[in-house]
């Protein structure tokens, strides 16, 4: 299988000695959120995971299920997202991030049909395990949209080698056992989790869940080779720090891992 | 013969499945294993028959319903899971999946509920085995079941509330969830109905065919062969395999209840939530939409997996009451039988009430799956 547009630009970011970062966004969050996504591109991001809200997200905390809410009783809906990210130029590859049902209602074939031809590079649904993801993944495959699977902290080691071979995209080390959402000090368990990847994959390694700041991502990035943040980003969207606010944040982040 | 078990995957038919984020796979896993060697291991099945005939108070009776048979011109029988001890059927499964889970090293349950019925259950199994205990409930459900709350806190339970979403007992199922991802290793989750990814479904289920198998010995007994039909409630569906596990390989008609206003598998599609495929209710995107019951413990937008897969066999079929035809039900049973029924089983008593035309001279077995106690201050204020 070839290697993915994701796959390819995080490779190539990472070959380059930079550190990644990933932001993620709730899509339809606020009349602005595709102004913050794009000026999130514009600060340093090397993908955005953008978030189709999903009415019962099981993996997510309290910021994002308050996010997911207010995006749902706007409006929001897969089509107005993918729709909106057909017509945007974000300049950084497109990560969608919603739950199975959403493309399992569509139908496979033409969620995964609907999200290529809106320019995304690549899916996240992290309550489909790998034992249950052959169907979506066929379909996504058949429509060059890379499938990001989850690495968890609780996977054991004859588990770790399979998610691995099977992700596209980047692997996503989930850093800690529970939900998203911010946490004052980095999981000792980012770190392993980080390392048991790195150890039986060379695809870039992302850990995500629980890093809350620059620098958390400093520290987890001594492992991974970058970043997923998703509840500090979007509470500061909550708080109506708009697109510039939230962009200095991702744009201090940014920094940091530059600057080790 | 009963119910078969499902594919090594959980599949019943299309539906089922292990549909849960990635930190929990190992653990269901885990307890697929478990329950495996558990259910095999004659020690176990001892240790869990004695709790259920001496703390449960198993086997539950039937009772010939005289004067409601008389009333609605079909002769009656109620397999009495109210009698058992807090009240429903809940505590077979409970009692089950405490004990598996001290056999699985795990010190804390977590459960949701609805009405409180399968709280106040995990509440009891907990103080019985010296276990910890957090329930989650809806706050709306809370609110209509303040009675549920203080048992489960007198039983040394914490009761947290969901606020999110419809605030009932689908966000309680999604609190529960994300309790046990970050609480796996020393947790179980005590998944409260024949729903949920795999093996819970199966496990649930097989806790539950108790159900079945007294009531085909007693059917037996008392009518020389099973009844004409088979009826239960259902919500995720529990009580409702339990006692269809005794008779799917005879020739009584299986009929499950849904109400109106979450009748997940009269008015719904194929969807994924909490962890299996099966009828779900859900919009044009497949958000999932809200139940809306009068019973608590019914008001939920899916169903279990067994279910669906029964119901596209055509060996069970699904029908559907008001609430005004379940509140009818409720004071029919208890006035003419001196039994105030939960809420639950009493929409399928009003299913039988609305057919008794095409049911006349049949006999009904039904499964009375909870006593009504907790449904009481409602019903004050609906009748009153």
């Amino acid at each position: 299988m070839s290697v993915g547009a994701l796959e390819q630009t995080l490779r190539h970011q990472r070959s380059a000695g930079r550190k990644l970062l990933v932001p993620y966004v709730t899509g339809g969050l606020g009349d602005d959120w595709l102004d913050t996504v794009r000026a999130l591109a514009d600060a340093g991001a090397d993908a955005i995971e953008v978030g189709i809200p999903f009415s019962d997200p099981v993996m997510d905390g309290p910021v994002i299920q308050a996010a997911s809410e207010a995006a749902l009783a706007k409006g929001a809906t897969p089509h107005s997202i993918t729709d909106a990210l057909r017509r945007a130029d974000v300049g950084v590859p497109v990560v969608v991030m919603t739950y199975y049902n959403i493309a399992f209602h569509a139908g496979l074939d033409r969620f995964a049909h609907t999200l290529q031809s809106s320019q995304v590079a690549a899916a996240i649904l992290p309550d489909l395990p790998l034992e249950e993801a052959g169907p979506w993944t066929a379909a996504a495959d058949r429509h060059d949209v890379e499938t990001v699977l989850l690495a968890a902290p609780t996977a054991p080691d004859e588990r770790l080698p399979l998610i691995c071979e099977r992700a596209r995209g980047f692997v996503y080390a989930v850093g800690l056992l529970g939900v998203t959402g911010e946490r004052t000090e980095l999981a000792r368990s980012s770190l392993v989790i980080a390392e048991r990847c790195k150890a039986v994959t060379d695809k870039p390694v992302l850990v995500g869940v629980g890093v809350s700041d620059a620098a958390q991502a400093v520290e987890v990035c001594s492992v991974a080779d970058g970043v997923v943040i998703g509840s500090a980003v979007v509470r500061r969207m909550l708080d109506g720090e708009g697109p510039a606010g939230v962009a200095a944040f991702v744009a201090s982040v940014r920094a940091a891992l530059d600057a080790g | 013969m009963s119910l078969p078990a499902p594919s090594p995957g959980g599949r019943f038919g299309d539906f089922g499945g292990q549909f849960v984020p990635e930190t929990l796979v190992p653990a269901c896993q885990e307890l697929d294993r478990a329950f495996r060697v558990a259910w095999a291991d004659p020690e176990f099945r001892g240790e869990l028959d004695g709790l259920l005939a001496d703390y449960a108070g198993r086997p539950s009776p039937l009772t010939e319903c005289h004067r409601l048979s008389e009333e609605l011109g079909v002769r009656i029988l109620a397999k009495r899971e109210d009698l058992n001890h807090t009240g429903s059927h809940k505590i077979n499964n409970v009692l089950g999946q405490a004990l598996l889970a001290r056999r699985m090293g795990k010190s804390r349950l977590v459960a949701e509920t609805g009405a409180g019925q399968h709280g106040v259950a995990t509440a009891t199994a907990a103080a019985l085995l010296g276990m910890e205990c957090v329930v989650y409930m809806g706050e709306v459900d809370i609110e209509r079941q303040a009675l549920n709350v203080f048992r489960m806190q007198l039983l040394g339970a914490e009761v947290r509330s969901a606020q999110s979403g419809s605030r009932t007992l689908k966000d309680a199922i999604n609190e529960a969830m994300r309790d046990w991802v970050a609480s796996v290793e020393t947790t179980h989750y005590c998944l409260g109905s024949v729903m949920g990814p795999h093996p819970y479904p199966w496990m649930v289920r097989e806790l539950h065919t108790v159900i079945g198998i007294e009531a085909r010995a007693q059917c037996d007994e008392v009518l020389g062969g099973p009844p004409d039909v088979v009826t239960a409630c259902v919500g995720g569906g529990s009580n409702a395999i339990g006692i269809f596990s005794g008779f799917v390989d005879t020739d009584a008609e299986l009929v499950g209840v849904e109400p109106a206003g979450g009748a997940a598998v009269g008015r719904g599609v194929p969807g994924v939530v909490h962890g299996s495929a099966s009828y779900l209710l859900q919009d044009e995107w497949g958000q999932v939409t809200e139940a809306h019951s009068v019973s608590a413990g019914l008001d939920y937008p899916g169903v279990g997996p067994e279910h669906a897969h029964l119901a596209d066999l055509g060996r069970a079929r699904y029908e559907n009451v008001e609430d005004a035809e379940v509140i009818e039900a409720f004071t029919l049973m208890s006035r003419t039988e001196g039994i105030i029924p939960a809420l639950e089983p009493a929409h399928a008593l009003a299913w039988v009430a609305r057919d008794r035309a095409l049911l006349a001279g049949r006999t009904v077995l039904f499964n009375l799956s909870g006593r009504g106690d907790k449904d009481v201050a409602q019903m004050m204020e609906v009748l009153g």
